[in-house]
């Protein structure tokens, strides 16, 4: 298929008893205080943006910054104010009850925060609870909720009973209740927020093998920066319901929008983010006999660098030399200041 | 002056009390004015006065309007009974065909709805009963008396008593474990061997066919307020009112719509079982966690999908909770509508008491009792039950427990077909002991007593007289020299005072509502006698509340000891004090004390368990003592919660001080138990009990707003 598999076009969330003829009145141009005067409050102010198939979109911002409910907006769990909602070219606000439904049986999973397990069933019966929803016999949803168990590795734990798991396991049978119906879309809503540091990063590197075998289009939600740029194909930065910025890490790092965004990105270890093309030369000459990809990330390749003389030659996918880079670079890039380097 | 600058409330409560003390001793008491005792109000006098409303002649004495409120509402139940007769016998009639007759008759629509659902739970009934205890209605109902005579086999022979006890320990092994097994069938064995095994299962059969279907009318009433805002609003007011009125005067209206019988206590119980029911299933449902019902609904559930396979199960505990105080409240109902002619313990036991006959009461009551302590215990223990799964078990694993009954039918029947010979010419005791065959302890709980009455009665006699004429007479009096306004002055004064203007609105309308009903009088001296139990059961509450903190254990013994003595339907608590002090008003008032006792104990160690851990340690680091501690951090904190359950002992002792009728006072409750026998009662029966709702609601909603106020000043919550 092709075009954008989510695709948000000017949406709006404002809470209040008149927020619509607000709305309305205000022609799109929507200021928090005003509203928050006459008793509505905005929740998403004029978010436009689409995600490819096969992305991961992280939305970062920090606790009322409305990244949650744009994404409630986007699952429909609660009505956009105003604005269009695409999904795979579909009109989200027009569908009824019924195609809803459908929509949500088959092309959405949803993780979220706390867990939100039902605390009656097993493990395999909360993993196949959606399957059942949908009217699959109970001996194949059980089979397929099997299979998930298997693929977020708790197996011997299916007869356990929510109560029974730790945070992490938890949140496990959450992800593979969300896959269990193969959607074509994964919202996660701060998935790994209420675990601690230790499980939160062993389950962020699952979470990248899981996506590289299943490469989903994802919506992920999160107040971590640190794990928004180890996550992300594109990060969207929101603060007060507006997106801030919407870029990859690497632009989002070098180029930072706002004010507030640049604060985010102070305290950035940018060997981590940035990969050799963000900070390469375009000059060709006098190269050393080294070579390095231009998708490494810095921290990767600078000790290789740091030991050569000259610069080193930057290559593309097809080995064609398209720059260089010298040791002082990745020197001022790592240690240098970072107000306006580069 | 610098102090009331100071405290500005202490000034404005010392004005309010200035002024209601001012009140009273400005109006004199009329020189007429006497408590008007018994029959006097229905003799027609010339010295009362009357108004004709709504065409409606309403008669009472006048007084000076300052003294108390002319009877504005009076016509009040008099329209309610007119209306209910007018519903009852004249209001859109039907064409009904008659079976007998063979031919059409004509019959108003409440008349038959209220005929139809008196068969069906007469039917339902019935059917427990005959398979408890055998009979032939059940068969004749779905086939004919001729049809039945002809097939005598067709008969149900009922179940032999020890496959009951059985089937009770073995449920009671399921839920809990081996202790509720053992008391599930000690229980059992006792109510046979003592003779009470029939009345048992009458009781019984009542809770089973009450319990279920309150519990379905709650449940289903409860989502509809879940699912919409409107229900909820229309429900709420009358929720309020049904948690508070007394239960004795939903029984005359009852009385009027579906006659005398087990299927009217049915009704009647469902009336009052319903409303916590349905509490509770709302606040069950609101406690689900937000994200659970997204993922219900991320998951592609539709609106029923959501509630009965994500909403219901996530809510389970609570709802079966709800589940626990219908069972209780259908108890305590079992006795009270015997009343009206429901059959069983709570007959025998009225009748018993009636008789003075304490022995018998005893025993009842006893049965009663452990039944109720068994049904709670058990269904506490369902309640709590977490779920196993039994996937992957066996096929005799999995039904061991069905299996395991059947084994004991079986044995039960080979017993009782042994008992035909060996009690050949008695009963068959292998089968049912028989009403008064049993082993009885009347006698000697009736000597006990005699002997009581005889060494002690000196004493007793003593306290009684001391008590009635140096405490009850003039707190009694006391509160009838109140001037009506001055009273309303004082209640409305209060309200604004604690809750502002709108609680202040309440407040009025609801004293309001009784001072212009035609019975002022009553409401002060039932006032009185719960003010009295209340100051006494509080004080003994917090005291022993207190006490019992200290020490986890005492804490955790106490509570479990108000939990039993909860589960007691409250007229069981009539028979150990009408055993002590006879037929008087001490009686009544000692049984409010110790009925209203629990609530208070039981929120004063609650609220004090709920002051946060880490300040224990911050006082205990700061070098207080215990004494400090108690006085200083404790009391403060706990006392919103402690409010709470001066809440509760309000209401508990309104209830016993109404129930308390029963042996006799000159109260709301006494007049709610004539109208039961008067004819045209409905209407009195249905005001007074409001009264009575009322009462407690001025208390409550003092009480809340109090509460609230403190909370978030304390900013706990």
């Amino acid at each position: 298929m092709s075009g954008p598999v989510i695709k948000c076009e000017n949406v709006y969330k404002i809470f209040g008893a008149n927020a619509e003829k607000m709305l309305k009145d205000s022609n799109g141009n929507v200021d928090a205080k005003t509203f928050q005067e006459n008793g509505c409050i905005v929740g998403v102010n004029n978010a436009s943006f689409e995600v490819a198939k096969g992305e991961m979109l992280v939305v970062m911002g920090l606790s009322g910054s409305g990244k949650s409910t744009l994404l409630r907006c986007i699952s429909r769990l609660t009505d956009a104010t105003g604005g269009k909602i695409f999904i795979e070219g579909q009109d989200l606000l027009q569908l009824n009850n019924k195609d809803l439904i459908d929509l949500r049986r088959n092309k959405m999973g949803m993780v979220f925060q706390s867990f939100a397990l039902l605390p009656h069933k097993t493990v395999v019966e909360n993993i196949a609870f959606p399957l059942q929803i949908k009217g699959v016999k109970t001996e194949d949803s059980i089979g397929k909720a099997m299979d998930m168990v298997k693929l977020v590795g708790l197996d011997g734990r299916e007869n356990y009973f929510p109560r029974e798991l730790s945070g992490g396991q938890q949140q496990r049978v959450g992800i593979a209740r969300s896959l269990a119906v193969e959607p074509d879309i994964w919202f996660l809503d701060e998935p790994f927020s209420a675990l601690d540091p230790l499980i939160r990063k062993e389950m962020q590197d699952e979470f990248l093998r899981l996506q590289e075998k299943l490469q989903k289009t994802i919506m992920f939600i999160t107040h971590d920066f640190d794990e928004a740029l180890k996550l992300a194909d594109r990060i969207a930065i929101m603060k007060d319901g507006i997106i801030e910025q919407l870029d990859t890490p690497a632009n989002i790092v070098l180029n930072p929008a706002t004010e507030y965004v640049r604060k985010f990105t102070e305290e950035v270890p940018r060997e981590k983010v940035l990969l050799i093309e963000d900070i390469m030369d375009k000059t060709k000459d006098n190269l050393g006999d080294l070579k390095v990809s231009k998708d490494e990330i810095i921290e990767n390749v600078a000790e290789k660098i740091l030991t050569q003389e000259k610069s080193v030659a930057v290559i593309d996918n097809d080995n064609n030399i398209i720059g260089s880079i010298n040791p002082a670079k990745i020197i001022n890039t790592v240690f240098g200041g970072r107000k306006n380097n580069i | 002056m610098e102090f009331f600058k100071k405290y500005p409330k202490t000034f404005q409560w010392l004005f309010l009390l200035v002024v209601f003390f001012s009140l009273c001793f400005a109006i004199e008491v009329p020189e007429t004015y006497k408590f008007i005792r018994g029959q006097a109000e229905f003799v027609k006098d010339p010295n009362q006065s009357s108004y004709v409303f709504l065409g409606k002649e309403v008669r009472y004495y006048a007084f000076d309007v300052f003294w108390r409120l002319p009877p504005l509402l009076g016509w009040l139940p008099i329209w309610i009974n007119d209306s209910l007769f007018f519903l009852m016998n004249e209001w859109m009639p039907i064409e009904v065909w008659n079976e007998d007759t063979q031919e059409y008759k004509s019959r108003p629509l409440v008349l038959q709805i209220s005929r139809n659902i008196t068969a069906f739970m007469t039917f339902l009934i019935q059917l427990i009963r005959e398979v408890l205890l055998g009979g032939l209605e059940t068969i004749v109902a779905f086939t004919s008396w001729d049809w039945i005579d002809k097939n005598p086999w067709a008969e149900l022979p009922g179940l032999p008593w020890t496959i009951v006890a059985a089937g009770a320990a073995l449920l009671s092994y399921k839920l809990s474990g081996k202790g509720l097994a053992l008391f599930a069938g000690l229980t059992m064995v006792y109510i046979s061997i003592f003779g009470q095994w029939k009345p048992s299962m009458q009781t019984l059969s009542f809770i089973l066919v009450a319990a279920p279907l309150s519990f379905i009318f709650g449940l289903g009433l409860g989502i509809a307020a879940f699912k919409s805002k409107r229900v909820e609003k229309a429900l709420y007011p009358i929720l309020l009112v049904m948690q508070t009125m007394p239960q004795y005067a939903v029984l005359v209206p009852a009385l009027v719509l579906f006659g005398v019988g087990d299927h009217a206590a049915v009704i009647i119980t469902m009336v009052v079982a319903v409303p916590p029911m349905i509490l509770l299933t709302i606040l069950g449902l609101r406690a689900v966690p937000p994200e659970v019902i997204e993922a219900g609904r991320m998951s592609g559930c539709n609106n029923f999908q959501l509630m009965f396979k994500v909403l219901i199960p996530t809510a389970r505990r609570d709802i079966l909770i709800g589940v626990n105080q219908v069972i209780m409240v259908c108890f305590s109902m079992a006795v009270i509508s015997a009343f009206i002619g429901a059959k069983g313990l709570g007959f025998n036991l009225l009748l018993a008491l009636n008789q003075l006959n304490i022995g018998l009461a005893l025993e009842a009551g006893l049965c009663i009792s452990l039944i109720a302590i068994l049904l709670d215990k058990m269904s506490l223990a369902w309640a709590n039950k977490q779920e196993d799964y039994f996937g992957n078990l066996t096929f005799f694993e999995r039904n061991k427990n069905l299996l395991f009954f059947a084994a004991t039918v079986v044995i039960g029947l080979i017993l009782a077909y042994i008992g035909t010979f060996l009690f050949k010419d008695t009963f068959n005791y292998l089968f049912e002991i028989p009403h008064n065959k049993g082993i009885s302890t009347a006698d000697f709980w009736n000597k006990g007593v005699d002997w009581i009455f005889e060494t002690f009665f000196v004493y007793i006699k003593a306290f009684n007289t001391w008590l009635i004429k140096e405490v009850l007479q003039p707190m009694r009096a006391l509160y009838l020299r109140m001037p009506a306004i001055a009273t309303i002055v004082l209640v409305v004064g209060a309200g604004y005072l604690i809750g502002g203007i709108r609680s202040a609105l309440v407040v009025c309308g609801l004293t309001l509502f009784i001072a212009l009903s035609p019975w002022w009088d009553r409401a002060l001296v039932t006032t009185y006698m719960a003010t009295f139990g209340v100051i006494v059961s509080c004080t003994i509450g917090f005291t022993v509340g207190t006490l019992c903190f200290q020490n986890k254990h005492s804490a955790n013994f106490m509570l479990g000891v108000c939990d039993i003595f909860q589960t007691f339907p409250s007229f069981v608590y009539l028979i150990p004090v009408m055993m002590l002090f006879g037929i008087t008003d001490t009686s009544v008032l000692i049984a409010v004390i110790v009925y209203a006792t629990i609530p208070a104990t039981r929120y004063t160690i609650e609220g004090l368990r709920s002051v946060p851990a880490g300040l224990h340690d911050a006082a205990t680091m700061s070098g207080v003592n215990k004494f400090q501690r108690l006085t200083k951090i404790e009391f403060p904190l706990a006392f919103p919660h402690m409010m709470l359950g001066i809440n509760q002992t309000i209401v508990f002792a309104l209830f016993m001080v109404i129930i308390g009728a029963f042996i006799g006072t000159e109260d709301l409750g006494q007049y709610i138990l004539k109208a039961l026998s008067d004819k045209k009662g409905a209407g009195i029966g249905l005001t007074l009990g409001i009264c009575v709702a009322f009462i407690a609601l001025i208390f409550d909603n003092l009480i809340r707003a109090y509460v609230q106020k403190r909370k978030k000043h304390l900013g706990i919550d």
